[in-house]
């Protein structure tokens, strides 16, 4: 019963102490992160055979340890079910919750933490058996589908059946594993996650090739991580370690160059890696924060491709994902 | 001087000091009061430091979350529900649900606790040997773990709707659970049941007139046709007049599920299944435990009355049994209701997974919602275990005890 122990953890600690607003502090004492991921979504966050957490979200974590600390191994990872991941941050179980979480208005008010930015743009799809015959997710009428409880996605199906007026049966687990494992074994004929989990979780299954995602996108599901309110330095950091990754991007500074950048003489460069002004300083951190960064993870695209594009098994597109000067969306504020 | 009866020492004053105070008197009547005081000062802090620290950190706080929308769907409801529906819908979407597998499963284990119970007793040596491998078996396993066996290993090998197994073209099991056709009343239903209600009522009479004549007279009447033939009799007669009671609206395949007729989820029945059969090990041994420990004298003067092996253990040995059964059994129909919140890990839709699951997580008010449903598994013990203390009383009365 971890919810019931959080839940407790919550009101205990709210009883306690008043709220602090010392996470810098507190991560600096503690010598180490602690990073909220998913319980294993490959490509987000997912642990490797010899127990290394490697993934999108990760990338995330690794790099502000990295900022801090100049070292990206040193963060604690803490597996949570979405159901279990906002109490988690609330009862400061972690400091950051970066687990493929959709940005909405609801949870960035009522929850007491707030969102830093987009580390990924993603849209809930189906995916159905490939002997259904089905093409399109307008076909599904009076089907029964499979999804993880405690998500935007139990509600945007909801949306999605309602407003095309068409008849499901919802199955709901509170794991991935379950969800996945019970749509394999035929309990349901779709199933639906965002888009990108889609992917994932079809390397996962026993035939890949047997099942087929749908065209459909039927939401918009910006993920991103998450801290709590009350300790705006911790907030800022957060934000600006993701806006430094895509700002290298944009900026041609990669893991290899690095070092040859930091000598470079355009102004913008000199900003961003530190050699000119002391823009990490004002955030808490060193000068050369964003050099950490990007030796510990690489730029933002060099994060993306590892984990889910090209240079991954999911292979997946660029897309929205790419740089607002590309076709894409990804856009981080000037470091000046 | 007159000599009169002493004054009798003030009963009350007495009697209260040593309920508040118990042997130190007043004075630990305010040693008591002082740490009642202290404890409800205690209490307010925590609350109130709990307040202001949410609301400093603009965490949503109170009760008024139950009256939003939900906006999420249930795969099964005793009540019209839908996504437009509230919280608090949500809420008794999902307590009826937990009370549904927690009654049918009671109702189950019981048997299968009686039955196994009185098997492994039994002197024939095969049966009594099945029944203690059944114990031993289902008792020694995770519940979780039979749970999870009876959904993914036995329920999901079942063949998609497409190829469903079909009985006589009416009732089809598949892995999307059982379709069964649903009753639809017809005008003739009334008269059938009021027929029955008679026949209920007239049987009723019978019993009692019966009951009468074995105390006034001494006579043992047998009635059972009579009962049996006024049970079938009248309502056939009610249909015969009146036209059949009711008609059924028969499940077809269409799309990809059945349409029409009622469905039993196989979560529902992986739970019921796991919860019956694993609760029924524990009652199986609370059975043998209490009808052991009446003497078996009782069984012996039974049999030298004449009476069989199985109308002496009902009529003696049981009732006497039942007063040794009764507390432990409470305790595992307790189990069996607390348990039934393992109904998460199949998607089973029962309190926890709808309400402090899905809402907790969409509201994100753990505390309220961790509260409500951990008070409401407590009134659902409590009331259990009054029913039971009850039933326990009458027992006890009826034997003189």
């Amino acid at each position: 019963m971890k919810r019931v122990f959080l839940a407790l953890a919550l009101a205990a600690g709210f009883a306690m102490q008043p709220a602090t607003a010392q996470t810098l502090k507190t991560v600096k004492d503690r010598g180490m992160l602690t990073c909220g991921v998913s319980q294993g979504l490959p490509g987000f966050s997912a642990p490797d055979d010899k127990g290394n957490w490697t993934g999108i979200d990760v990338d995330v974590c690794r790099a502000v340890a990295a900022a801090i600390f100049n070292d990206p191994t040193k963060v604690k990872f803490v597996p949570l079910s979405a159901k279990d991941r906002f109490t988690a941050l609330q009862s400061g179980e972690i400091d950051v919750l970066s687990r493929n979480t959709t940005w909405t208005l609801s949870r960035d008010t009522t929850l007491g933490a707030n969102f830093t930015g987009v580390t990924y743009y993603d849209g809930q799809g189906f995916m159905v058996k490939k002997s259904l015959k089905v093409n399109s997710a307008l076909e599904l009428n009076s089907a029964s589908v499979c999804v993880q409880t405690g998500t935007t996605t139990e509600q945007n199906l909801a949306d999605f059946f309602k407003s095309n007026n068409m008849k499901y049966e919802v199955v709901a687990f509170a794991g991935a594993d379950e969800t996945v494992k019970a749509y394999e074994s035929g309990r349901c004929d779709a199933f639906t996650t965002d888009a990108s989990g889609l992917y994932a979780y079809r390397l996962k299954m026993t035939n890949p090739a047997d099942h087929v995602v749908l065209p459909e996108i039927i939401s918009k599901e910006p993920l991103g991580p998450m801290v709590r309110h009350g300790d705006d330095q911790w907030f800022d950091i957060v934000k600006w370690v993701l806006f430094a990754m895509v700002d290298s991007e944009e900026l041609g500074i990669t893991q290899r160059n690095v070092d040859e950048m930091a000598k470079s003489d355009k102004p913008e460069v000199k900003r961003v890696l530190g050699t000119d002004g002391n823009f990490g300083e004002q955030l808490g951190l060193t000068k050369d924060w964003v050099v950490r960064i990007v030796k510990a993870v690489g730029n933002y695209g060099e994060t993306f491709d590892r984990n889910v594009g090209a240079g991954s098994p999911l292979k997946i597109a660029r897309g929205l994902n790419q740089l607002w000067n590309k076709g894409g969306i990804q856009y981080a504020p000037p470091i000046r | 001087m007159a000599i009169g009866a002493r004054p009798p020492p003030r009963q009350f004053a007495a009697r209260l000091q040593r309920a508040l105070g118990g042997g130190a008197g007043w004075k630990g009547f305010f040693l008591q009061l002082l740490f009642v005081v202290l404890l409800a000062w205690t209490t307010y802090a925590i609350v109130d430091n709990v307040r202001s620290n949410l609301e400093t950190q603009r965490i949503a706080a109170g009760f008024g979350f139950l009256t939003n929308n939900a906006g999420f769907d249930v795969n099964q409801s005793l009540i019209p529900y839908s996504q437009s529906d509230t919280y608090a819908r949500v809420f008794v979407v999902g307590l009826l649900n937990t009370l549904l597998v927690s009654v049918i499963g009671i109702f189950f284990a019981t048997l299968i606790g009686f039955l196994v119970g009185l098997g492994r007793l039994s002197p024939n040596w095969l049966l009594s040997r099945i029944s203690g491998g059944y114990v031993e078996l289902l008792r020694n396993i995770p519940l979780l773990f039979q749970i999870l066996f009876w959904y993914l290993a036995v329920l999901s090998a079942l063949p998609p709707p497409r190829q469903s197994i079909s009985l006589f073209g009416v009732i089809f099991l598949s892995n999307r659970g059982l379709v069964v056709p649903t009753p639809v009343p017809h005008p003739g239903l009334a008269a059938v049941i009021a027929a029955l209600l008679l026949a209920i009522a007239v049987s009723l009479l019978l019993r009692l007139y019966v009951r009468r004549q074995l105390f006034q007279s001494g006579r043992i009447m047998r009635i059972w046709p009579a009962i049996f033939g006024v049970l079938i009799g009248l309502p056939l007669l009610a249909v015969l007049l009146f036209g059949t009671p009711f008609g059924f609206e028969i499940p077809r395949l269409r799309g990809f599920n059945f349409a029409g007729g009622s469905r039993i989820i196989p979560e529902f029945v992986a739970l019921t299944v796991a919860l019956s059969t694993y609760t029924g090990a524990f009652i199986a041994e609370v059975v043998r435990g209490g009808i052991l420990a009446v003497h078996k004298g009782q069984m012996e003067a039974g049999a030298s009355l004449g009476l069989t092996r199985g109308a002496a253990l009902r009529l003696i040995v049981v009732p006497q049994a039942l007063r040794v059964i009764l507390p432990p059994l409470t305790n595992q129909y307790l189990n069996l209701t607390k348990n039934s919140s393992l109904a998460v890990a199949i998607g089973y839709p029962d309190l926890v997974s709808v309400f402090a699951g899905t809402s907790l997580n969409q509201t994100g008010q753990a505390i309220e919602i961790i509260g409500i449903t951990m008070g409401v598994y407590l009134l659902i013990s409590l009331v259990t275990s009054a029913i039971m203390g009850f039933y326990n009383w009458r027992i006890g009365r009826s034997m003189g005890a």
